[in-house]
């Protein structure tokens, strides 16, 4: 037996919609397979995953704090995907971020006014879009691949991250640990309804950032712009679109988003720099992205799945004692679903046995 | 050489009933087509009637829904290339199917049987290549060669093959005239060898002049057998078309108005690897007028279009004028801004996004010049204006389609080409460029667009004419221009041209500037 | 002193050379694959639980080898069956491999593992300067070797190599003339895992013998920019390799003599030294467009 791809006419509506949620079950089909290998009942296993965190008010704030940096990234690179540019280190601009966001409150700590934190902000945004203009330049002016500068600029973020907070950065009254000053309350980002849990601005941000991006791609001529490069660049070059700005305009929105995700991160759930600031939403936020069929609004929901699998991960380890690890095979196995369902969009599948006659048709022509 | 009538040899291949189905297009449907020892047998019908799907299920490619094949009186079932040319049957392509990044031996050893030594490959083609009279390298890297040489290649590693039929897919559409009739000796040299051939081509002349019997495809269905040397060029293409077919008429003779485009000296680095450089080009188009510029693929025509429209800007602003403006650093919407109109060859990828819908597509190339129009503030676009804007085009150029505002993909490729022309000429522009306006597109469509090219002309406007097709050129042209190794000829008034003259042009038999441009300058 | 770092620059490069030589065939095929910082850490975990559990180091490497492929496998039935986009996917295989990893991994950190023995070739090894180096290697050093070469030849004077680079120069060219495109980039792909694995396994085995979760850190993806280093040539991914296995050597010294530079600092030099290379080859436009194979990365569905 064989498959068969068969193009599609026309992309399909119905699986567009469908094909996230497909990948979610496969992925909960998969997952309680790994449970059961693992030795855990799967019911009770999925059930802490995903069920458990949303029973609590405060902890519908701590999906709102997980989600907060997921979907401020992915918003961002599904304008970098869509465009064809393919950046891939947003955890390295969140770092950038982070770190350039937080020079006022671990240098000038003194310094106290209403001014600090929206300044701490646009520096972040500045931070996480500076570093993703270097990929974006060496793409342009170098034609070098940005995947791999993208990529390798993550890992001298978070060593240079590492040197700051041992090094200069270090707060002198911390016993030596790793770690800045924290942050004085003026550069604290606050929450947003604090009498029922600590979800901060960051999630508003998150949720702005997602609409205006939306609108952006669904409405304007720039959001047009994006998907004529990213789908075919020569039809793009012949409307009179540059390649070149494209790439700057992707890698600058995507990084600075990150950057934003980074200092909230910091200002608001942290409250100072410590040697590792994230538990990989700037690859997770990849995953997120696809999930979210490279629309922003769906990845606001995608944002919060993940975020889900981020607080039952920690559910699941306190209550059954699954290792945390699992979270990201988890996330892994999820993206590998997306990207197979996606197929179904453009194509229906086949499967053909030995003989041309047993012809099998899998899906309907829709 | 065989004397014995077509009739009484032995069939090489009998078809019977051959169907191919794709989705819910009957792309062969209950096909015949029987072959015999000797023979050139010509495939005839135009643009999407099937040819192609036949052949590549006779050659293994595609696999038959339906139907029969038998090969010397025995069934068989050609299930991939490799069964094919086991039996004995050939292929060159079209498109071809070559490397370009491996050298002349390296593709032919492809397609040998496996058991072909390596080393031996490059001086078994030198010699088969000298004795048919196609000279070739082997060591040369085919990205480096012309399309006619190409064409060789393929010939080549199709005759080392040793076939019992050869299939060729319109080869003469590369080639100049000259070409053309080197290629007809090869051919009348291999069926004097006892090789049978399959001829496509949609050029009647040289059916009639070679051909010893044909098949005729309309929309999938064999529509009659007939012996060409019986029929005229007009009733074979009745057969075809299935009407009488319209040539594009020129209702008036040009005025020849002021210059609204001008080329003055432009040259161009090759961009790529493998593509070609401008050499210094000059060339006038006046209001009223449609110039073609012919010439075989490859030869910078597409480096051509892509300098005048700005989708690659010039060294100096006064290389390209247009309505009288240097526009030679002027990106592709500011010249549009100018006037000027664009339809580039490739229409899926370049003149249109695939995956978007017309309305869609419509913005590709307005966006800026229909800016008030199409696009409010903060960059929102007005919907309904592109929609309603694309059923204008749609009906006026009578676009056929399945859905109101379809994607682009979904079309076939004469509709498609139909809107993206409608596109440019619904802004009335004063300078119109097109490059291979009919290529691969139904003969109703491509009446219809050589018509409006020519009203376009004769309403005041200057038309340019990128083609490889010739009879298109002669039907429509007032003068020709000829383009060879990155130069561009002097303009020809159609009264003078022959496709004689023509044709050795294309073979860089008089390399040359359009001398009187430098005049204007 | 001076014998020992070259001999340390040959362990830090081996698995990057054996990791690049594997994806430089996948890519020659015209596939793209991402993800091999995921196959890599999937053969690094894998050989060390299999060389604990049984003490035998080969049959870690043997495990390791394997998990690689089956690991690809995952990569090419999605984007050779699936027609996904083989950079999201790519990125997806390493994001699952460096979750699996860490999971199946976690029971072992802070074991101590099983270090592979090296080969000393008698007489040659006691050579001065050079004698250690080219004869007194671990096993896989002569494997990393010979792969090389083995690469080299069989992509430019056999048979099977020819079709190989054909498919990825063009795949349509290749399926009309009965080339089974599909078949042969699914073994590439498997072979680059492979490859993937065993560069894991050197890892774990060879390099520094423990396990823990990072311990690729990226050298999967400097692997895939020797690739586009090397232009697509298997012993100038040789070259680039010692290249990165020198500059990764340096800098562990430059920490040791402690010459004032943060380590932190000196620790991104190879990642920093990867970006600049990357530059400095994609600056020649030319070059690069020539060597590139022209269909990597692009989706083939053949038509029937």
């Amino acid at each position: 037996m064989r498959i068969e791809l068969i193009k599609r006419p026309e992309r399909s509506a119905l699986f567009a919609a469908l094909s996230p949620f497909i990948a979610l079950g496969l992925t909960l089909v998969a997952g309680a397979i790994m449970f059961s290998l693992l030795g855990k009942s799967p019911v009770e296993a999925l059930y802490y995953y995903f069920i458990d965190p949303l029973r609590e008010v405060w902890s519908l704030h701590e999906l709102a704090i997980k989600a907060a940096p997921l979907i401020l990234i992915a918003v961002g690179l599904s304008i970098c995907y869509l465009s064809n540019n393919w950046n891939i280190g947003a955890e390295g601009q969140f770092v950038v971020g982070a770190i350039v966001g937080s020079i006022l409150p671990v240098m000038f700590p003194d310094f106290q006014s209403w001014i600090v934190l929206p300044l701490m902000l646009l520096m972040g945004i500045a931070g996480g879009a500076a570093y993703a203009a270097i990929p974006a330049y060496l793409k342009v002016r170098f034609n070098t691949n940005e995947i791999l500068t993208s990529l390798m600029l993550v890992y001298v973020a978070q060593l240079f991250l590492d040197w700051m907070v041992r090094g200069p950065w270090r707060n002198p009254a911390g016993m030596n640990f790793p770690e800045t000053r924290t942050f004085s309350a003026a550069a604290t980002l606050p929450e947003v309804w604090s009498a029922s849990g600590r979800a901060n601005w960051g999630f508003v941000f998150a949720i702005v950032a997602a609409i205006a991006l939306w609108f952006m791609l669904s409405r304007t001529l720039k959001g047009f712009e994006v998907q004529v490069l990213g789908q075919s660049p020569r039809a793009g070059r012949f409307a009179g679109f540059s390649q070149s700005r494209m790439v700057f305009f992707a890698f600058l929105v995507s990084g600075g988003l990150a950057g934003l995700a980074g200092i909230s991160e910091v200002s608001g759930a942290i409250g100072q720099l410590r040697p590792t600031i994230s538990p990989g939403y700037g690859f997770a936020a990849i995953i997120v992205a696809f999930l979210g069929r490279l629309n922003p609004l769906g990845i606001i929901a995608a944002g919060l799945v993940l975020a889900l699998s981020y607080l039952g991960g920690e559910a699941a380890q306190i209550s059954i004692g699954v290792s945390d690890k699992v979270v990201r095979a988890f996330q892994g196995m999820l993206l590998f679903f997306v990207l197979a369902c996606d197929t179904l969009i453009l194509y229906r599948i086949r499967f053909v046995g030995t003989s041309a006659a047993k012809t099998v048709e899998a899906t309907q022509n829709v | 050489m065989d004397t014995t009538p077509l009739a009484d040899r032995p069939n090489l291949l009998e078809v019977r009933g051959l169907t191919k189905v794709f989705g819910t297009l009957t792309a062969c449907d209950r096909v015949d087509l029987t072959i015999a020892k000797g023979e050139i047998h010509a495939l005839l019908g135009e643009n999407g009637a099937g040819k192609s799907t036949l052949v590549k299920m006779l050659f293994g490619s595609l696999e038959p829904n339906g139907g029969e094949i038998r090969w010397n009186g025995q069934p068989v079932r050609i299930t991939s290339p490799g069964v094919a040319k086991k039996l004995g049957i050939g292929m060159v392509f079209q498109h071809f199917s070559l490397f370009e990044a491996l050298t002349a031996a390296e593709n032919i050893a492809l397609s040998l049987a496996d058991d072909t030594a390596i080393g031996t490959i490059a001086a078994k083609a030198r010699a088969l290549s000298y004795s048919y009279g196609l000279p070739l390298d082997p060591d040369s890297l085919v990205g480096d060669l012309s399309v006619g040489e190409r064409q060789r290649i393929e010939i080549i590693r199709c005759l080392l093959q040793t076939p019992e039929l050869i299939i060729l897919d319109e080869p003469t559409s590369v080639l100049t005239p000259q070409e053309a009739d080197k290629l007809f000796e090869t051919l009348e040299r291999l069926r004097s060898e006892g090789k049978s051939i399959l001829y496509i081509s949609h050029r009647l002349e040289e059916v009639k002049r070679m051909c010893d019997r044909a098949t005729v495809l309309r929309h999938g269905k064999v529509v009659g057998h007939c012996d060409p040397r019986q029929e005229t060029p007009a009733s074979l293409a009745r057969m075809m078309v299935g009407t009488d077919v319209k040539n594009a008429e020129r209702t008036t003779a040009a005025v020849r108005g002021e210059e609204l485009l001008g080329i003055r000296g432009m040259s161009r680095k090759p961009a790529g690897p493998f593509s070609m450089p401008l050499r210094d080009i000059w060339l006038s188009v006046a209001g009223g007028e449609v110039i073609g510029i012919a010439g075989v693929a490859g030869n910078g025509q597409g480096e051509l279009f892509e300098a005048i429209s700005g989708e690659a800007l010039q060294e100096s602003a006064d290389a390209i004028q247009i309505r009288g403006k240097a526009a030679g650093k002027l990106g592709i919407s500011q010249r549009r801004l100018l006037g000027a109109a664009f339809v580039p060859e490739e229409r899926l990828g370049h003149g249109a996004a695939p995956r978007m819908r017309l309305s869609d597509n419509l913005l590709l190339s307005r966006h800026k010049t229909d800016g008030k129009a199409f696009v409010g503030t903060a960059g929102v676009i007005k919907t309904s204006a592109i929609q309603q804007a694309s059923q204008r085009i749609i009906a006026e150029m009578d676009v056929r389609k399945s859905a109101p505002d379809p994607e682009a993909a979904a079309l076939s490729g004469g509709n498609l080409q139909k809107f993206i022309i409608g596109r440019e000429l619904d802004r009335n522009p004063s300078v119109m460029v097109v490059n291979q306006p009919t290529w691969g597109v139904d003969a109703g469509a491509a009446a219809r667009i050589r018509q409006a090219l020519i009203e376009l002309a004769r309403s005041g406007s200057a038309v340019l004419v990128i083609s490889q097709d010739l009879d298109e050129l002669f039907e429509i042209s007032d003068s020709i221009a000829v383009m060879h190794n990155g130069e561009l000829s002097k303009p020809i008034p159609i009264a003078e041209a022959t496709l004689e003259r023509i044709g050795l042009l294309m073979g860089g038999a008089e390399p040359g500037h359009a001398e009187h441009g430098k005049e204007v300058a | 002193m001076f014998e020992g770092i070259l001999l340390t620059i040959a362990t830090a490069a081996t698995p990057l050379l054996i990791a690049a030589v594997g994806e430089l065939v996948v890519e020659r095929s015209g596939v793209l694959n991402l993800g091999v910082e995921g196959m890599m850490v999937m053969g690094a975990v894998t050989g060390f639980g299999v060389a604990l559990a049984t003490g035998s180091p080969w049959l870690g490497v043997l495990a390791a080898i394997m998990v690689g492929a089956l690991f690809s496998l995952l990569f090419g039935f999605l984007t050779l069956t699936l027609v996904t986009n083989q950079v999201a996917t790519g990125l997806a295989l390493t994001l699952l491999g460096l979750g699996l990893a860490g999971m199946m991994g976690e029971s072992f950190v802070g074991l101590p593992g099983v270090k592979m023995d090296y080969v000393y070739i008698p007489g040659l090894s006691d050579l001065p300067m050079v004698g250690r180096l080219f004869f007194g290697q671990d096993p896989l050093f002569y494997v990393s070797i010979v792969l090389t070469g083995g690469v080299a030849y069989f992509l430019f004077k056999t048979r099977a190599g020819l079709t190989l680079r054909s498919i990825g120069d063009n795949h349509t060219s290749a399926h009309a003339l009965g080339i089974k495109v599909i078949a042969i980039r699914y073994m590439a792909v498997m072979f680059g895992g492979a490859c993937a694995g065993l560069a894991g396994a050197y890892l774990s085995l060879v390099y520094t013998p423990q396990w823990n979760e990072n311990m690729t850190a990226g050298r999967g993806w400097i692997a895939l920019a020797l690739v586009v280093f090397a232009s697509w040539r298997p012993w100038r991914v040789l070259a680039g390799a010692y290249l990165f296995g020198a500059v990764s050597i340096g800098q562990l010294h430059a920490q040791a003599l402690g010459i004032g530079v943060p380590s932190q600092l000196l620790s991104s030099l190879p990642y920093l030294a990867t970006v600049v290379v990357l530059v400095l080859i994609s600056r020649n436009r030319r070059l690069t467009m020539v060597n590139t194979p022209a269909s990597l990365g692009r989706p083939f569905v053949p038509d029937r």
